[in-house]
Parts: C-alpha cells; structure tokens; sequence
C-alpha cells in the first residue's frame, strides 16, 4: 500500500522556495465581484507554496461552470474542457502521468448532474485525484437555476412554483461512491480550507473536497446559518480524527451511536453520558460510521452540518495499479518487441 | 460432378476465374484401384452456419489459418448476430463464416458458397437461399427431426422431399459419430456434443488438404487447463478427417495450390482488420516514442481492439475501461495533454456520444485518434453488420466548425498502415482524426505481409521546451496558440515543462497568446485557421487504375476497395473498360481528386449507406456523381456491383 509520502514523491519538488505570488497567473479573474469563489482561489495559492511541488508538475483541470474558470488563475498546467467531463480527462492525464498533481475544479451542477457518472467512477476507481466541489447550490453561470443540491422546493426562474427533486448530499454520494477521502469545508474558513486541503494533498488516491460556496448573485447567504457566530455554534459539527464529536455552545452537545437502532444522533452532553460521546475515526475501514455523519445535516437548514475530514483510509489508488501491470508485464514477457508481435507465431514465407 | 467450383462464369467472383476455369487437371495417379479421387481446384468458398453455441466462428477461425499457413490467398466473412446466444435452432440464432481461398489473388470473400456446412435445419434454412445449384451442402443430420425442423417451418424433411435435388448433399450424422467417437473419455452425452464442429472441421479439413498440426497445437493450447476436454476436441477432429477419408460418400477430395504467384517474396501471417488496427497503433506508438494511452468502452464490433491492446502492457501501452464512451475519449483526451498517443476506440453510437469531446479536442488542438468501427445504424441498428454510413458524422457531426480529418483502410491489413496515417496526421498537425474501418474489415481477414520494422515511418514528434514569443516590451514567453508556420500545428507543450505553463480550454482563444477572447475579428480567423490546418494536411495523390483510357471511373472508400475491384476486373475481363481510384483520405481529399473526377463523362460511387461521399464529391466538385447503394448490413457482392456497373455505363 503506498503511503502519502511514497505518492507525492514522484512529483518533482520545487527547487526554490514558492510563494503565493508564483502560482497567480497573469489572468484579470472575472468572477463576480463578492463571489466565493475569491476565497477558495486565494486559499488554494496560498496552500500551494506549503505543498513545494514543482509547479510545472501542478495540473489544474476543471469542466464548466463559475468555479471551472479556475485553471485560468492557476500559474500552472490548466485544462478548462467540458460539462461534467474534468473527471475524466482527469484521470486519462493522472493515469499516464504519475510524475503531476493532479487536482480538478468543479460545481455542484458539473460534478453532480451532468458529470455525476465520471464523479462516481473517479471516487470508486481511486484514481491519484483532487476533487475540489464548490457547491453554492444553485446554477450560477446559466443564471440561477436550481442545481441538484438545491433544497426542495428552490423557487427559480426554472422553477417558479419550487423544485421537486430532492438534493443530492455530496458527501453522503462520495461515501456510497466507495471514496477514500472525502471532507467538507467552507469558503469563508480560510483557516480549516487550508487544513483540509493539506488532507486532501497527502491522500494517496482520489480525495473528494465539497466547499461550500456563496454565489451572492443567485443564492446569497445559503450558507449563513454555517457562517453566522451566534448559529453557527449550533449548526456547524468540526470533526477532528480522534477527538470526541462535540459541538454547540460550551461543546454542549454531542453525537451518540444510539444502540436500538445503531444510528447516531444528537444528544445535549451530561456527566453520565459523556463517556458515549463518539470519537471521530477518519480512518476506520468501515464507511458506515461516516455515513452516518453525513446525514446528521438537515438538507434544509443544514443544521448539525459536520465539516472536516469526514473520511481518510488508504485504498489501492488505480494509477499505481496501472503502472505495476505495466512492470510485471515486462517482467513476465520482457519488454515488448515489435517485430515479434507483428511475426506472430503462425506465419509463412514465400521466396521470390 | 465435375468441379467444386462449377458455377458459370459470370458467377465467379475473380475474373481470370473466366480466363482458366474451376478446374485443373486431376492430378495422374489419385484415381486409382483403393484411392480416392484428388482433383484440383483454383478457389474454394466455403460457408460454416449453424446455432450460436455451435462454435461456427472458431470452426471457421480454425480453417481459416490451417489455410493461411498452407499459403492460400483468403478473404473471409464472419456473420453473426448480435445476441450471444440467441435461441437455439432459430433463423435468428444462425451464425456464420464465409471464407473464400484460391492459388491466385483475390479480393472478396467470395459471393455463393461452394460449399455449405448446415449443422441444424435452421442454419440450412437460413443459408440456402446463397447457395448455387451443384454446390455441396453437408448436413448435420442428427438435428433433423421434427421439432427442430417445425421450429424453422421446414414441415417435411428437406433432406427427403427432393427439395435439395438440385445440390450435391451429403447427410452426415455428425453429433452421433461426434458422440461415439468421444465414448471412451466418459464425458456426458451433452459435453461429447460440443465437439461435433471440430468432427466437421475434421472433415473439410479432410476434404480440402489442409494442414492439421496447427488446429491440434491450438486445441491443446487453448484447452491447456483441461487436458481431458483438449483430448477429446483433437479426437473429435482426428475422426472428422478418418471419417471423410474413409466412408464411401466421399469420393473426391480437392487441393488448391498455394497462391505462389500472388504474394511478392516476404514472410506472411493471416491478419484480421482490428488486430492490424491494433498492431498498427503499437507500432505508432513505437515510431512516434510516445506511450500509447487507449480510452474506451466496450462496443460491437470495437471491443477487440480494446481486447488486444489490452494484452501489450510490455510495450508501455495503457489501456483504460471507462465508464461510458464520453469518459473513454475523455482520459484519451487527458493522457493526450500528458504527452501520449492518444486513442478511443468506439464504432458509430459511441461517437455520438463522444462528438463533444472530438469538438474540444478540435478547440484543444491536442492529437487524438478516434477509431470508429462502423455498423449498421442509426441508433442500436446492427450491432454486429457492417455499414459505411458514419462518414458525414465523422465529417460534420460536431457543434460549430470543427473540422477532423477522416482515414479510411481499405482491407484487413490495410488497417494497419492507415492507423499509422492517423496517428501521423494527428501527431503532426496536433489534431483528432477519424480511423473510419467497418465491421466487415474489422472481423474479416487476409493475408498480410509482415512489415519491416525499420521500415516504418519516422513519427516522433518534438515537444515544446521553451519560449517561444517575445512580447514587444522583449520578455520572453510561451505562446500554446503560436503555430508552426508550415503545418499551422501548435506547439505541443506537456505538464512538467518548467518555465511553459498554460491553461487551454474550449473557449475561443486568441491567436497565439490562448488567452480567453470573445474577439469577433479573432474568432473568425481561428475558425478560418483550424480549417486552413486540416485542409493542409499533406496526403498522397489518388491513384487511379484505368489501364485502356475509359470513359467512366468507379471511385470508392472504405471497405468496399475487395468488391469494386473485383467487379472492376470482371468488367475488364469482358472487354469493358473502367477505371478504379479508392480513398483513403477522406478529408482532407486528395489534391488531384477534382482533376481525376474532370477527367471522366461519369463518375460512379459504390457505398454502403445512402450516398454519403457522392454527397461530399458533388458539393465540393460539383459532378455528377452517380451512387451505388446497398445498406442491408453486408458488403457487396462483386457480381452484383459489376452488373451494377455496367448498367450505370451503359445508361
């Protein structure tokens, strides 16, 4: 099993010391002027100096959306494609090249509608990836349509009498998509972006970063219950691997596997039942524990909202596996001889 | 009767089959006191139809190289449904195999079997509308009974109502003695069965001299784990060939000589069009240094080219199954940006599906080799017939202007040199093309001369190292949009490069730096510019064959270059002249095209859809290009396209 270090280790390192500066590309960036996707793009160069890959080694590959204008801002390799598609583009480029960092940018209509098939298979498959999923709940781009993590009964110009579907939780597909990594965080929380991107950097394998983004155009404050001091107390469930699911006022409440029916629930946190407080295991083989997490949020409210590294295990990562068939193939048969391929073992000769 | 090959000459599928007959001289001495009859023939067709499961295609795969390694020129013509086993005994459950061999040059599979091997009453009804009078049919008589025979509406016996008087049948109880030969290896009556098509094998095997040791080699090989199954299949086998040599039915057998005078000095093997298009793409990747990176999904009757590449991890080659078709041309996309030769493998609905991705490659300027095997369509159509109806898709079927140049094979083993036209054209010019083969080049097979392999063509390619644009104030930069002057390919600039980072993307761009622009006057010129790049694409000039200065000329693509020029030459042969050009390069067309097609009162287009390069050449040639249509799944047949030629000359 490869651990962080062995996979980050075949992506040259930089020969000097970076700064935020070299990863700004001479771009005019021309999201809307308020949008989160300012503070994402601030954090991601602000970490990249931290992680001192060469940044010619550094892929940015994103598909179409506000935040799949990304790479454009990116002083590195950058790939802005098509609808839905960056996953796999993604992992054509990853696969075959273990020597980048791979990352890919995209929305919750890109990564969770119309690209849902290549996010399931990128998660499953493992591939060397990060994914980062700005969600802001909405369509910006095609202005203001309800995307699939909209709440039920979003009114929008496409649906003026409220949407019918019920929102995808992004986490939640990621775990049942037999992720590896998968963590959630907030825009305006450069501190806890930085951490979870650091996460996501050492995780061999594909991680699964859903951001929650403010889109102050179309959905403005559709995070504010997350953001807001006084709410967010309440409302926000930091999960840190080891440490006790604590959260609310004075860490007044806690999470508890409830033993009837195994499911995990909210309890206000006394003398007696402290010691049933659930400690946070990101790394346990089981997703179920995590599963459960992730449903803790109320889709519409997004009250008890956990944020964090909801789940980090180590899984063989496709690319190795690829690049190791290709070893013991020359191994088994030696490297390949053209013209002994094309001779073949059934073949005649006509003397002229 | 006097020869296997007895229909009339304007049957025949060669045109000197006119000139020297079916029949050569028997050769002195085989007639004799206790030996049978050896009579030689020039060319054979003979067809293999039975159920599904009853092993037709690897009884046919099977002669089909005993043929090969005997030095016979062969064409071959799997037919199958697309249901893996469709149920038994039924008209749709037939599945077949053509393979026409000869001592001389041929180009098809042949149009009517000599031969017909009929292993149930399904697989006679199915077939014997093909077979011409005096042709032999071997019967399996053991499936002859009632409910086999209403199940296919025969209401009495075929084999007894004097209905195939006009053949030359012979009745043989092949599951019975599949069954008694294999008594001894204490397998069930059911398993002893599954051996009755090496029991026939056995038999032609007999009936045609050819070569045994190769089919027991393999049967060994390919039953390795099961010694017993193994064993009893070459048994089987072994009792086919006794079984013609001695029972009294059989009286004659026949030799065709190796097609010495056909085959230029070399060494040959027998090669099916997707393994040439595979090994093609292996030796691309060779000459070009670059590993190669297949994206794809499974489709008929592409997925073998997945299969084989698959197999050639020694050679650096990585292949991906992806989950849809989008996702395979994707990660080819990707890898592609990487620095490998890049390649997705689909056949018509597939590229449907992957038309976006083919436009932003067009936008991305990155190589990319999208192999479309065609079926029959639209939609679902047929999957496992073959059809040559996706040439506009490949050349229009995309959103705004994005043109793609387009390489069609000819033959089997021309797959492999026109995957490596493809692989240069996209290289060089850092563009996607389409490999256009079809169903019937992808199944069917020929003999193939090895190539040398240091005589393949240099496709190595130069990446990007540096700057190279100096903006006004004297700084130094990496344009990706700047072009090379002579191919107008940009540069090819992959991730690791220090000092050449840049984002491309599928917006418009502006010309040289790549930055996003929404220029109107900008737009323009990258539109006219993509286009001005695929139009330059160096491709050689159409060669025509007109050898007594005709009048009309034949021009054709694709798969149909066997038939055409077999039609060609029976019209020759009959004193008619005609003069024959076929593409390989359909866009961008061949400089001279529009002066060949000035140079004949008529032009006519054979093509397996509705006229879809007669399309092409009357809008952009403005002739009068007449097509010659047939879209009923299968390729031509070469008698039926001289008549139709002729009648097209004449009118």
């Amino acid at each position: 099993m490869p651990d962080a270090n062995q996979l980050l280790h075949l992506v040259p390192k930089a020969e000097a010391k970076q700064s935020m500066k070299d990863f700004k590309s001479d771009q005019e960036v021309r999201w809307c002027p308020g949008c989160g996707d300012y503070a994402v793009l601030a954090a991601v160069q602000g970490f990249m100096p931290e992680l001192g890959l060469a940044k010619e080694n550094i892929v940015f590959v994103s598909g179409i959306g506000c935040s799949s204008r990304f790479p454009y801002y990116m002083n590195t390799y950058g790939m802005h494609s098509i609808h839905g598609r960056a996953p796999a583009i993604a992992t054509g480029l990853a696969s075959s090249r273990r020597d980048l960092s791979v990352w890919v940018v995209t929305g919750d209509g890109d990564a969770l509608s119309i690209g849902g098939n290549h996010l399931i298979h990128a998660l499953r498959r493992n591939v060397n990836l990060k994914i980062l999923l700005f969600n802001n709940r909405i369509y910006g781009l095609t202005k203001g349509q309800y995307s699939p993590t909209s709440e039920i009964g979003k009114i929008t110009k496409s649906t003026p009498m409220g949407s019918l579907d019920a929102p995808f939780n992004p986490v939640s597909l990621a775990i049942g998509a037999e992720a590896s990594f998968v963590a959630r965080t907030i825009d305006s929380d450069r501190k806890h972006l930085t951490s979870v991107l650091r996460a996501a950097a050492d995780h061999p394998g594909t991680a699964l970063v859903e951001i929650y983004q403010n889109c102050n155009i179309f959905n403005d404050g559709a995070f504010e219950a997350l953001k807001d001091k006084d709410r967010a107390q309440d409302a926000v469930i930091r999960l840190e691997h080891g440490q006790p699911i604590r959260f609310g006022a004075d860490n007044g409440k806690g999470v508890v596997r409830d033993p009837a029916t195994g499911d995990l629930r909210v309890v206000t946190v006394t003398a007696e039942n402290e010691s049933e407080i659930l400690v946070h295991d990101a790394h346990s083989p089981s997703p179920t524990t995590a599963f459960a997490l992730s449903r803790l949020a109320d889709p519409d409210t997004l009250h008890q909202t956990p944020i964090g590294v909801l789940r980090d295990v180590d899984r063989p990562v496709y690319d190795t596996l690829m690049a190791e068939q290709l070893d013991t193939a020359v191994e088994q048969k030696g490297k390949g001889d053209l013209a002994a391929l094309l001779a073949g073992n059934d073949n005649w000769t006509v003397v002229g | 009767m006097t020869s296997q090959v007895s229909s009339p000459a304007g049957q025949a599928d060669e045109a000197n089959e006119a000139l020297v007959g079916g029949q050569r001289a028997p050769r002195s001495g085989h007639a004799g006191a206790g030996e049978k009859e050896i009579r030689r023939l020039d060319r054979v067709i003979i067809r293999f139809a039975g159920d599904s499961g009853d092993g037709m295609q690897l009884t046919g795969d099977r002669f089909t190289s005993e043929t090969a390694s005997f030095g016979n020129d062969l064409s071959t013509l799997p037919n199958f449904p697309a249901e893996i086993r469709a149920p038994a005994g039924t008209l749709p459950g037939v599945s077949s195999f053509q393979l026409h061999f000869a001592d001389h040059d041929i180009l098809t599979p042949g149009d009517a079997p000599n031969v017909l091997v009929a292993m149930n009453p399904a697989a006679l009804k199915a077939n014997i509308g093909d077979v011409p009078r005096g042709a032999e049919i071997i019967v399996n008589t053991d499936e002859f009974t009632k409910r086999p025979m209403a199940k296919v509406g025969y209401e009495t016996s075929p084999l007894e109502d004097g209905s195939l008087e006009a053949y030359n049948v012979h009745p043989v109880p092949l599951t019975t003695l599949t069954v008694e030969a294999l008594k001894e290896f204490g397998l069930s009556r059911k398993e002893a069965e599954r051996s009755k098509n090496m029991f026939a094998l056995g038999l032609l095997s007999w009936m045609y001299h050819r070569p045994t040791e190769g089919t027991e080699a393999f049967l060994r090989a390919k039953f390795a784990k099961k010694p017993q199954i193994a064993e009893a299949n070459v048994t089987a086998f072994r009792a086919g060939w006794n079984f013609g040599e001695t029972t009294e039915d059989f009286a004659v057998s026949y030799e065709v000589a190796p097609a010495a005078q056909a085959f230029p000095a070399g060494t040959y093997r027998n090669i099916s069009g997707n393994l040439a298009l595979s090994y093609g793409l292996i030796a691309a990747s060779r000459q070009a240094d670059l590993p190669l990176y297949l994206g794809s999904y499974p489709i008929t009757p592409a997925s073998d080219i997945l299969h084989e590449l698959s197999k050639h991890k020694n050679f650096g080659v990585r292949t991906f199954q992806a989950e849809d078709e989008i996702a395979g041309i994707g990660a080819a996309l990707g890898a592609a940006f990487g620095g490998s030769l890049a390649v997705t493998t689909t056949s018509g609905p597939g590229v449907a599906l992957k038309s976006e991705t083919i436009g932003l490659a067009v936008s991305l300027e990155l190589p990319l080799i999208v192999v479309d095997i065609q079926r029959g369509g639209p939609s679902t159509g047929l999957p496992t017939k073959t059809e040559q109806a996706d040439l506009l898709q490949a050349m229009y079927g995309r959103n705004g202007e994005a043109p793609v140049p387009v390489v069609a094979p000819r033959t089997p083993a021309d797959c492999f040199d026109a995957a490596l036209d493809a692989a240069r054209i996209a290289l060089t010019y850092r563009t996607p093309v389409f490999l256009l083969s079809d169903g019937y080049l992808a199944n069917g097979s020929e003999p193939w001369k090895i190539p040398e392999t240091d005589e393949l063509p240099d496709l190595r390619v130069r990446f990007a190292t540096g700057p190279n644009h100096e903006l006004a104030d004297g700084t130094e930069v990496f344009w990706p949009y700047k072009r090379d002057p002579r191919t107008l390919a940009r540069p090819w600039a992959v991730p690791g490069t220090p000092g050449l980072e840049h984002r491309i993307g599928g917006i418009e761009k502006q010309d040289g730096s790549g930055n996003i622009s929404y220029d109107p006057a900008n737009h323009d010129l990258m539109v006219r510019t993509r286009q001005a790049k695929v139009d330059g694409v160096e491709v050689p000039d159409l060669q025509v064959d007109d050898p007594s200065g005709a009048r009309t000329l034949v021009l054709g693509w694709g798969s149909t270059y066997g038939p055409i020029t077999a039609a060609v030459r029976r019209l020759r042969t009959a004193g008619q002249p005609i003069a024959q050009a076929h593409l390989r390069n359909l866009n961008p067309f061949p400089k001279n095209l529009g002066e060949v097609l000035g140079r004949y009162d008529k032009v006519i287009v054979p093509e397996m859809n509705l006229g879809q390069l007669a399309t092409l050449i009357r809008a952009r040639y403005l002739v009068d290009a007449h097509s010659y249509n047939q879209v009923n799944g299968m390729p031509f047949k070469a008698e039926q396209l001289a008549t139709a030629l002729k009648e097209a000359i004449d009118a």
